[in-house]
């Protein structure tokens, strides 16, 4: 492979609600997991990304790690951020200006829907003034359109919805950790047709970082590497269908999920069919089922079955959301995505506990999409 | 007392017989926005002309909105006064979709293809009294 990044090191804050604790103390516990994953020291790291919504300066996390002086660079790209973070760091060590690297993300929402001047978002400001500037009904309309034309099942989207609870079940890091049944998902709140409450992931905290280095170095830190083999970002194009859109054109087109997998496919040199394991963008239940399609694991219409026999357990033949996903861990936005790696680098070290996919998985695939039509894909393998 | 105004100017013709949004054109390219936006989404070019939309069209998406969204931006009724409101996509033929209100919110109402109607309707006062109108679709059958 030609891309020689391997992750020597993981670690997770939990994702909840932690009252009185600072989003960076999350971003620095995190990070000295992943250190003390690597066997490394905080003066090995090289370079360094943030990623945070809510902490205009996630680089103040290095006077809780040590002012080493390395550049640190802080970022923030929508719900898409970790991807970015991760990608940065990554090209660092392709570009052969750096060793190790390292990609943090950090967040402390308040509870309930993301808010923000529409303005700032490209949209009219009346745009917001009348209730359109809120995401989870765009997410309402769309996956509403993908069921009338793929013939998915409200039940379908139920289903989703509690496998991520139980899954969530099976990981001391989640958010929420009591299973749910189907009937009780239906029967929440109806937020956005045909969205239910229970259907959706909910804004929160937690900190996730990931540890990069050359993959020459990897034995250094890990008698069990993971590489990077692919990760990148994509914009929107005209004609998809996007969050914060007052209008679209008629002719349509894919999202930038769909631009996004196709690069990671060919920079990893791999297709779908090989892939053992898989974090997906789950926003709500709708957009998990939509993205099986975008990322190329099935064609559009064929989750309904795929879903309904259990394919996506952790115990099936395509794995989504081993962790809980968003659903059951919620999203903090510089986190979320980090998250992710951090399951896949558990699940293809066979270290992920109760929820470790059966048969030693040796290809994971991550995917963050999200505000405002912004998608991130990396691939990750043994 | 005040009068009834538009929640913006310039976003439809208003008052009118057959109000109509108005959009922009792109005249090096001739795509089509609404609003009518300072460059053009696909070329780059400026300005945009006003270009008139059509009245009517297909509802192409939709969902419901059952909870306030959070305010701010949201400036309608909210609280116990807050009244759940259909959202949704209306094709309008050979123009483009537009993002709307929809003056029907009850799902079994609601269906993909159906056809659509340009209505002006209330929505609530400003700081000095003025009643407020914003554009909305409503099903063809129901005017």
């Amino acid at each position: 492979m030609s891309n020689d990044v391997a992750v020597v090191g993981v670690g997770l804050h939990p994702f909840g609600r932690f009252p009185g604790v600072p989003a960076l103390e999350m971003g620095a516990h995190a990070v000295r997991a992943a250190l003390a994953d690597a066997g490394m020291a905080w003066s090995d790291v090289q370079v360094a990304f943030g990623g945070s919504y809510e902490v205009d300066n996630p680089d103040a996390i290095v006077s809780l790690l040590g002012l080493t002086g390395i550049p640190f660079t802080d970022v923030y790209n929508g719900c898409a951020t970790a991807a970015s973070s991760l990608d940065m760091a990554a090209t660092m060590i392709r570009s052969g200006a750096y060793d190790v690297a390292l990609a943090v993300g950090m967040d402390k929402h308040p509870a309930g829907a993301f808010s923000a001047d529409p303005v700032e978002y490209g949209c009219p400001s009346w745009y917001g003034t009348l209730g359109h500037f809120i995401t989870t009904k765009f997410f309402g309309m769309k996956i509403n359109r993908y069921m009338h034309d793929h013939g998915i099942s409200k039940e379908t989207l139920a289903r989703v919805a509690a496998k991520n609870y139980r899954n969530g079940g099976l990981n001391p890091n989640a958010f929420r950790r009591k299973p749910m049944s189907e009937d009780e998902i239906l029967a929440s709140p109806m937020l956005n047709y045909p969205l239910t409450q229970y259907m959706f992931c909910s804004p929160d905290e937690g900190a996730a970082a990931v540890l990069l280095c050359r993959a020459e170095l990897a034995p250094k830190y890990t008698a069990k590497p993971v590489y990077l083999r692919a990760s990148g970002v994509r914009t929107r194009r005209l004609g998809a269908f996007e969050v914060h859109s007052p209008w679209l054109p008629l002719e349509l087109t894919d999202g930038p999920t769909v631009h996004a997998s196709r690069a990671a496919y060919e920079m990893a040199g791999i297709g779908p069919e090989d892939v053992e394991v898989v974090q997906l963008q789950d926003t709500d239940a709708g957009a998990e089922v939509i993205h099986m399609a975008e990322n190329g694991f099935c064609a559009d219409g064929e989750q309904e079955a795929l879903i309904a026999g259990g394919a996506t357990e952790i115990g099936g033949r395509l794995p989504v959301n081993t962790d809980g996903g968003l659903i059951a861990n919620g999203e903090p936005i510089g986190a979320s995505g980090l998250r992710q790696i951090h399951e896949l680098v558990l699940q293809l070290r066979g270290s992920a506990g109760e929820r470790q996919v059966p048969g030693s998985p040796k290809i994971g695939y991550a995917q963050l999409y999200g505000a405002p039509g912004t998608a991130g894909v990396s691939i990750v393998s043994t | 007392m005040g009068t009834t105004a538009p929640i913006v100017e310039g976003l439809f013709t208003w008052p009118a017989e057959a109000p109509r949004l108005v959009g922009g054109r792109c005249t090096a390219c001739e795509t089509i926005t609404f609003p009518r936006q300072s460059a053009c989404p696909r070329c780059g070019a400026q300005p945009l002309v006003e270009r008139l939309l059509a009245r009517r069209g297909q509802l192409w998406a939709w969902t419901t909105q059952d909870f306030p969204p959070p305010a701010p931006p949201f400036a309608g009724a909210a609280g116990r006064d807050f009244k759940p409101f259909g959202v949704g996509y209306v094709e309008l033929p050979d123009e483009l979709r537009v993002e709307a209100r929809l003056t029907e919110h009850r799902p079994d109402r609601l269906r993909i293809g159906m056809e659509m109607e340009l209505a002006i309707v209330p929505f609530g006062t400003d700081d000095a009294g003025n009643e407020l109108v914003t554009f909305a679709f409503r099903p063809v059958d129901e005017a």
